[in-house]
């Protein structure tokens, strides 16, 4: 490893950009898992859903402009994303339910294809910026280094969704409906609830999750095609470690993953990326199952 | 699903498997420089559809990053080519060989764990190695590749790496339905089928399925030197995922639960992605399209589909 000096304040700035790429990275991945233990289906559309996210929040906020746009793209594009997810939920997905895991998974390839082509089609291939309202721009000093202000929004916002998450798990009906149909769907049919309707809202939420996570992350990368690639591949790799299904799990992920790859770019930039998967394949080799239980 | 997979070859699949590979031996004589590239390229293609059908369609196993071996076994032929002076031949045996040790390390953490977690697991080893390739600049040249790979001195026209090319395919493809054919062959179409009775009689299902697992990517590390072979580059795409789900879908395509589907598959996809692709640039969008009308109204393929009807006529 090349020898760098670096001091701690180094380390605990860069400790903060991982713990802010981390919230991202939860708030996707909690969607994607809550998808696996609701339906047991790898949802490979998560990260086209994610990427038509960023792209509907440029165009809500820069139709309207202003820190308002921000707001409302924050607001609206999960609910775009949501509704896209819906309507091929319930006009193609709801019929494939009785087949093998191999289908649904390859229907949810086949979504990311078409919404993939379909943000080429609407956006184009060019890269689009999404602006922070005034008060989230600029930097604040951390550790004697220059800290971006909208990563301190991050680190609100994803625990934020992590309470929300843990209120309408536990203390709703829907999510309470839910969780026992991740444990057994049978159950819950024979207890009288259309568990069709079940898969339905589990898709959606776990879909407007990765609208939010989408919105969420604008303004701080550049809009483009291809910004699901990568995005899915980290988050298949999140959800296994942290056992499938289990959205405390993906927190728990998502947390090693962000600090392991923003603190590997001071030990070894060059090699950075690498850093978080090995520190996934050590936690597979010593748990194969995830670090937490997987919820079926 | 389908049973008896291997009576699906009757002596009329055999001769039309060799009128077929007979019809592929003078089509360089007259067709256009191109098209002999296309079907070379459907040659490649087919050996790793069929490699994945071998553990998929046969094996029952969630194999969903079978593209990782195939860029390993590209690579492997790739450095071998440009970065020693070793013979040509040590490349053609170290691609498969890196490409089948690739498989059984992972393969080994795989085969302990169900169905989805197979699946999940290998995604997420097989993007390691995705990972590494796409960043070692000085060792793999990082997202650019490698490019201006040398051919082996003997396969200097497009005509000679054609017939290379199909003569290894064809080899591969003899060995492959021999493997399916055999004690070893039927016991893993068994454990697809019912895992917990042939444990029950005593077969070591984690072996059989480490096994085929093993031999399934070797093809797929020998399917990718031949890709070298012909294109001479490599690009670290060679192993990313969704190439693992456009084989799936080759295979879906062609039929799982036969044994020439995938190669049927990875022509008509390879095929269409040329001519289409010339049109428009909504190539994936067409696939996308494709594969949804594939899952909704032919499950099982079009090889599967007309082996059925022709089976009902008779």
């Amino acid at each position: 490893m090349p020898g760098q000096s670096f001091s701690f304040a180094a380390l605990g700035s860069q400790f903060l950009v991982g713990l802010s790429r981390a919230m991202i990275l939860f708030i996707v991945c909690a969607g994607l898992s809550f998808v696996l233990g609701v339906l047991r289906v790898p949802n490979v559309a998560h990260g086209a859903l994610y990427m038509l996210g960023a792209f509907s929040a440029y165009t809500i906020s820069t139709r309207i402009g202003g820190s308002a746009g921000f707001w409302l793209a924050l607001v609206l594009a999960p609910w775009v994303v949501a509704l896209v997810s819906l309507i091929a939920e319930r006009a193609l997905f709801c019929h494939l339910y009785q087949r093998e895991h191999l289908m649904l998974l390859l229907f949810t390839f086949a979504l990311s294809l078409i919404l993939s082509d379909l943000v080429k089609f609407v956006w184009g291939a060019t890269y689009r910026s999404v602006l922070a309202p005034s008060f989230l721009k600029g930097f604040v000093p951390v550790f004697g280094s220059p800290f971006p202000r909208y990563n301190f929004f991050l680190l609100i916002m994803g625990p934020l969704v992590a309470v929300g998450l843990w209120l309408f798990t536990n203390k709703t009906r829907m999510g309470k409906i839910c969780r026992a149909a991740a444990v057994d769907r049978e159950m819950v049919g024979a207890l009288g609830i259309n568990v069709s309707w079940v898969f339905a809202a589990a898709f959606v939420i776990g879909c407007y999750l990765a609208g939010l996570g989408g919105a969420l992350v604008a303004p701080t990368v550049s809009v483009t095609l291809g910004m699901d690639h990568t995005l899915i591949i980290e988050a298949f790799l999140i959800v296994t470690i942290g056992g499938l299904g289990n959205i405390w799990g993906a927190l728990v992920g998502s947390l090693l993953f962000g600090i392991t790859q923003s603190l590997g770019v001071l030990f070894w930039p060059q090699f950075a990326i690498v850093f978080p998967y090995v520190a996934v394949v050590i936690v597979l080799l010593l748990r194969p199952r995830g670090l937490l239980k997987s919820v079926w | 699903m389908p049973k008896g997979v291997a009576n699906l070859i009757p002596r009329r699949g055999l001769w039309s498997a060799g009128g077929i590979f007979f019809a592929l031996l003078i089509v360089p004589q007259f067709a256009p420089e191109f098209y002999v590239y296309i079907l070379t390229l459907i040659f490649v293609t087919a050996l790793l559809a069929m490699s994945l059908n071998l553990v998929i369609g046969h094996g029952g196993l969630f194999q969903f990053h079978h593209a990782a071996f195939y860029g390993v076994g590209a690579y492997a032929f790739a450095l071998i080519l440009t970065k020693t002076s070793l013979p040509v031949w040590v490349g053609f045996i170290a691609g498969p060989l890196t490409a089948a040790v690739m498989g059984l390390l992972i393969g080994w953490f795989c085969v302990r764990l169900s169905q989805l977690y197979f699946g999940m697991l290998q995604i997420s080893l097989g993007s390691l190695i995705w990972a590494i390739v796409f960043r070692w600049y000085k060792f793999t040249g990082g997202d650019d590749g490698i490019h201006g790979i040398p051919r082996p001195s003997f396969l200097s026209s497009s005509n000679k790496v054609y017939y290379f090319v199909l003569l290894i395919v064809t080899f591969c493809l003899i060995v492959m339905y021999l493997i399916l054919k055999s004690p070893f062959g039927r016991t893993l179409q068994a454990i697809r089928d019912n895992p917990q009775r042939c444990e029950a009689v005593g077969v070591n299902v984690r072996r059989h399925q480490l096994m085929a697992i093993v031999i399934a990517t070797s093809f797929a590390g020998m399917a990718g030197v031949l890709f070298v072979v012909l294109e001479r580059f490599v690009v670290p795409d060679l192993l990313f995922w969704t190439l693992s789900l456009e084989i799936l879908i080759m295979c879906l395509l062609g039929g799982w639960f036969t044994f020439a589907g995938p190669v049927l598959g990875a022509a008509l996809i390879v095929a269409l992605r040329t001519f289409v692709g010339k049109y428009t640039e909504y190539w994936t969008l067409i696939l996308g399209i494709i594969l949804i009308l594939l899952i909704f109204f032919l499950p099982e393929g079009v090889m599967g589909y007309f082996l059925r009807i022709s089976e009902r006529s008779r």
